[in-house]
């Protein structure tokens, strides 16, 4: 293969971001080309269909299949209220009388006379999709959502738990290597983004969910601690629905990891600023990372367009190590050999050669860098 | 079919688009070059056949035929030039997930499930009239899953039509969406009782794609699969593929209908069982999901776990097994959180591969406890029809698994073939031998083998093309024989005899071995080499003659040679852990799996 590398994670101060927005089914675009909107309006909306409630009719009458349409009150696509009767026996001795009533507000789906099941469905429940990040629709799909965009700095995670969320960037540590410590979480964190340096611990995130944070941003999370967090060991990377009253994303990895340099310094440069966060994380076919978007508002011309696909790895390009023994460590590409060596595990490999930031070079398998990407 | 001479084949996986050229060279074909691209069916190409086209270009390189006329597939070859036919299989976008529905959950639910998998599809759910599940739950799931294709059977033809009918109710009030394609309508099989197919089509006709095929159990007695996989296979084409990016230009190329990958692998391991008349087990472990495939006595099984793999699922193989047995395999003790985190991370970053040895040891460790659960797995549904009426006897009612009985019997398996690349690319082939020994537990005599480079999907869709082409291929280059174990099954203490064996190999020498409980021992014996092997198991012990019955038969050679395993089956391992690792640095030292 011509590229036979992990893609790097973006960490960039300025680019285009574009962000679909669709809804689960068909529905109603309620916005244009070229409106603004701020991240908590709802751009489109649709009716999900309501749940529905199945009565086993001719049980509870004591009548056969056949004969329940007889003993319908109401009927396919009547609407009925929660406690209505909807059928009844008309026994010669009035109480002798079953009735059943509406156990939901909604309509009568479905009379079977094979099964006599009745099948009613619940109202239709509302879902809506929100913008999530301040910028221009710049497309729309007609029935389906929107395409939102944005100029901004923008920093993808390596994994993250929970959905999106927005809130202002607050630092909570004073250097990458810092760990997020309960003591610095305050109660004016209610609401905001924290970013700490390098590991989210237990007791810090708990404390952050008790202040109420949006989210905590950091180096590294323990799985133990994960395991705490979410109440169950994670088996798939399919993350983002979890509710655990906060979004956390991870840059680097699982363990105790110093967050690079430049995304830690790409953070605090705007620190005080509104930020739309988002822990989702799949790694599966159509891969999704956790990100933290902090739009500038000056969308436009002006602002420097996303860059195409990575052409290789170059002498020189920063990357990060994501496997042992160096894991977690940041470098620049020192050499390309294009023969393939024999590693200690006596895999056969394409290498590269890394220079640390420390100035010791090491050699590691070309599969076990990423680029980190402008 | 003309005459088929060159014939190029592609595997569109989720991530690699693998190509293979086979040519005809005197009477028999071979596989010649191969190509492979990254898979082009998400943004920014999202169509597959870019990636198909790259694939086959790496092979007009190598091979210096020219294939391509611009996007076109020269066909028929002509000299130096074209190929005879162009043949693919898919799995790219998640492959096929299916949700299917019986009456009986062991009975025509589990004929569904079977149904389905051996088609090649992911069963996402299994929904039955007596799955616990009360029917807003049952609605609510089927609403929730959004998956490719519904599967619909129950009852018998002629019986009772109420409950299949509740089904198809129940599948109506969801108002099933398909995973791709917003606007469209979910396709539905409907495969049960003929006598409700009229009311099936008033329940479902107008909400859903529905298809009608034969009954899968049209009576208790028989299974009729068939009918149905077929239709699985016709609606991936018009449905599930149509909708995927580029596939309607890739089915107009291709001159067989393209597969699902793990439906191919099904179709060349029943060719082969069949061929060579054998029992076969074959496993595919990837990095989200591990297949494992059976043709006993002619009977096809096949299952897919889904949450069992290397990378992306690695860390459901942690939740599944438990570190305990995960930690049993590595000759060497290891803080439980500083596992947890590596596991983690190979999960979040799958593409990484092992530096250190240390590492190389706990994937493999990981490794063994995935296809040991597969295999579980596998086991429980391969499995005779449940339900049947049989004679019984008073000494049967001791018995109970007159119905239901598994089908797998590791005494009369012939073949374990692995795949995947934690088996394929071990830097050792005693490795992958040790890994499928260690994990399935062959007893008797059992012949091991790897794929080389994943080609069985390739030579499955060829076999219904060319049957010839597709076992010449698979003998000669697809397989790359590990080797024969030789396992007495039974239990003993460590240290007790276990077994007293002669090998009488080409040229008059003779190899002789005593060993006890829980030792291993490895004799090279070339791949295309036999020998002779006499043997003696000590009481309590079967080689597949009885216990204590003596066994003289021929074992084939591999790359690795005859592994004798005498560490009983089920493998005994030491409780304590310094014992423990003991036990493992000597296995692996008497197979030499690592460097010093």
């Amino acid at each position: 293969m011509a590229h036979a590398y992990t893609p790097g994670l973006r960490v960039t101060r300025r680019t285009v971001i574009r962000k679909r927005r669709i809804l689960p089914l068909k529905g109603e675009v309620l916005v244009g080309v070229g409106d603004r909107v701020s991240k908590d309006r709802v751009v489109a909306q649709t009716d999900l269909p309501g749940n529905v409630v199945t009565l086993n009719a001719v049980n509870l009458l004591g009548v056969t299949p056949a004969e329940l349409p007889g003993y319908m009150l109401r009927q396919v696509g009547d609407r009925v209220e929660k406690g209505e009767a909807i059928a009844e026996t008309r026994p010669f001795i009035k109480w002798l009388k079953t009735t059943i009533q509406a156990p939901v507000t909604g309509a009568v789906e479905s009379v079977s006379t094979i099964t006599g099941q009745v099948i009613l469905r619940e109202p239709p429940r509302p879902v809506s999709v929100r913008a999530y990040i301040d910028g221009r629709i710049a497309e729309v799909v007609p029935d389906e959502g929107v395409v939102v965009e944005t100029s901004g700095a923008f920093v993808q995670g390596i994994f993250g738990v929970g959905g999106e969320r927005w809130g202002e960037i607050r630092f909570v540590a004073a250097s990458p290597e810092e760990d997020l410590d309960p003591a610095n979480i305050r109660p004016e964190h209610k609401g905001r983004l924290l970013v700490a340096g390098a590991l989210a611990t237990l007791t810090g995130i708990r404390r952050a969910v008790e202040v109420g944070a949006a989210g905590v941003i950091a180096g590294g999370i323990r799985d133990r601690d994960l395991r705490e967090l979410l109440g169950y060991d994670l088996g798939v990377a399919i993350t983002g629905t979890e509710e655990i009253g906060l979004t956390v994303v991870v840059t680097e990895g699982f363990g105790r990891i110093a967050m690079a340099g430049k995304t830690f310094s790409v953070l605090k440069e705007r620190e005080g600023e509104e930020a739309s966060v988002s822990g989702a994380t799949q790694i599966r076919a159509g891969v999704l990372r956790p990100e933290i978007i902090i739009p500038s508002g000056a969308e436009g011309p002006d602002a420097a367009a996303a860059p195409g696909q990575s052409e290789g790895m170059q002498i020189g390009d920063p990357i990060r190590v994501i496997r042992q023994p160096y894991f977690g460590r940041i470098g620049a590409v020192a050499s390309l050999p294009p023969e393939l060596q024999t590693v200690e595990s006596e895999t056969k490999v394409r290498v590269l050669g890394v220079r640390f930031e420390d100035g010791s070079i090491a050699v590691v398998p070309r599969a076990n860098v990423e680029i980190i990407e402008e | 079919m003309p005459d088929l001479n060159v014939i190029i084949a592609t595997d569109c996986g989720s991530t690699t688009t693998k190509a293979i050229l086979i040519e005809k060279k005197g009477d028999v074909y071979r596989q010649t070059y191969r190509g492979e691209a990254p898979t082009t069916v998400e943004a920014p190409f999202e169509d597959v056949t870019r990636g198909v086209l790259n694939a086959i270009q790496e092979v007009e390189e190598l091979s210096g035929r020219k294939i391509l006329d611009g996007e076109r597939i020269i066909t028929p070859a002509n000299g130096e030039a074209g190929v005879d036919i162009y043949i693919s299989t898919s799995s790219a976008g998640g492959g096929l997930q299916m949700m299917v529905a019986g009456v009986v959950k062991a009975m025509t639910g589990e004929s569904a499930q079977r149904c389905a998998l051996g088609a090649g599809a992911i069963v996402m759910d299994v929904l039955s009239t007596d799955d616990g599940r009360l029917p807003y739950q049952k609605i609510e799931r089927i609403r929730q899953l959004r998956p490719d294709m519904v599967l619909l059977s129950g009852g018998t033809d002629g019986g009772t039509v109420t409950h299949v009918v509740e089904m198809a109710e129940f599948i109506a009030a969801a108002d099933p969406r398909p995973r791709f394609g917003m606007g469209f309508r979910l396709p539905v099989i409907y495969a049960g009782n003929r006598v409700a197919r009229e009311v099936v089509e008033k329940t479902l006709g107008d909400r859903t794609a529905l298809t009608l095929t034969e009954n899968i159990r049209p009576v208790l007695e028989r299974e009729n699969l068939g009918p149905a996989r077929h239709k699985i296979h016709d609606l991936f084409l018009e449905h599930v593929m149509a909708q995927a990016p580029g596939y309607r230009k890739l089915i107009s190329w291709a001159g067989a209908p393209i597969m699902p990958t793990p439906g191919a692998v099904g179709l060349i391991m029943q060719t082969i069982a069949r061929k060579q008349g054998i029992n076969v087990i074959g496993v595919d472990i990837g990095g989200a999901t591990t297949d494992v495939f059976s043709v006993f006595g002619e009977v096809f099984n096949r299952t897919v776990s889904a949450n069992l793999g290397m990378s992306y699922s690695i860390s459901n193989v942690l939740a599944e097994a438990g570190l305990r047995n995960i930690l049993r395999w590595a000759p060497f003790a290891i803080d439980e959180a500083d596992l947890r985190d590596r596991i983690k991370n190979k999960m979040i970053r799958p593409t990484t591969i092992p530096q250190m040895l240390e590492e190389l040891k706990i994937e493999q460790a990981i490794a063994r406890e995935a296809l040991r659960l597969a295999f579980i797995q596998h086991r429980a549904l391969a499995v005779g029809l449940k339900g049947v009426q049989t004679e019984r006897t008073i000494s049967d009612a001791f018995d109970q698994s007159a119905t239901g009985e598994s089908l797998i019997r590791m005494m009369d398996l012939h073949l374990l073939v692995g795949s995947g690349g934690v088996l394929s690319h071990a830097p050792r082939r005693a490795q992958s031998m040790a890994m499928s020994i260690d994990a399935f537990q062959p007893e008797g005599i059992t012949r091991i083998a790897v794929d080389s480079i994943f080609m069985m999907p390739h030579l499955g869709v060829l076999s219904t093309v060319n049957e010839q082409a597709a076992t010449d291929v698979f003998d000669r280059d697809c397989m790359i024989y590990l080797g024969a174990c030789v396992a007495p099954a039974g239990t003993g203490r460590p240290g007790e005899k276990c077994l007293d064996y002669e090998l009488h190999l080409r040229g008059g020498r003779t190899e002789r071995g005593d060993l006890s409980v829980g030792e291993v021992r490895v004799h090279p014996l070339k791949e295309d080499a036999e020998a002779r092997l006499m043997a003696q198991p000590a009481r309590g012990f079967d080689l597949g003659a009885g216990r204590g019955k003596p066994v003289e038969a021929t074992v084939k050679g591999g790359v690795v040679g005859v592994v004798v395993d005498a560490r009983g089956r089920p493998i005994q391992i030491a409780e304590k852990e310094d014992e423990r690792i003991r036990q493992i640095t000597e296995w692996n030292k008497a197979m030499d799996l690592y460097p010093k």
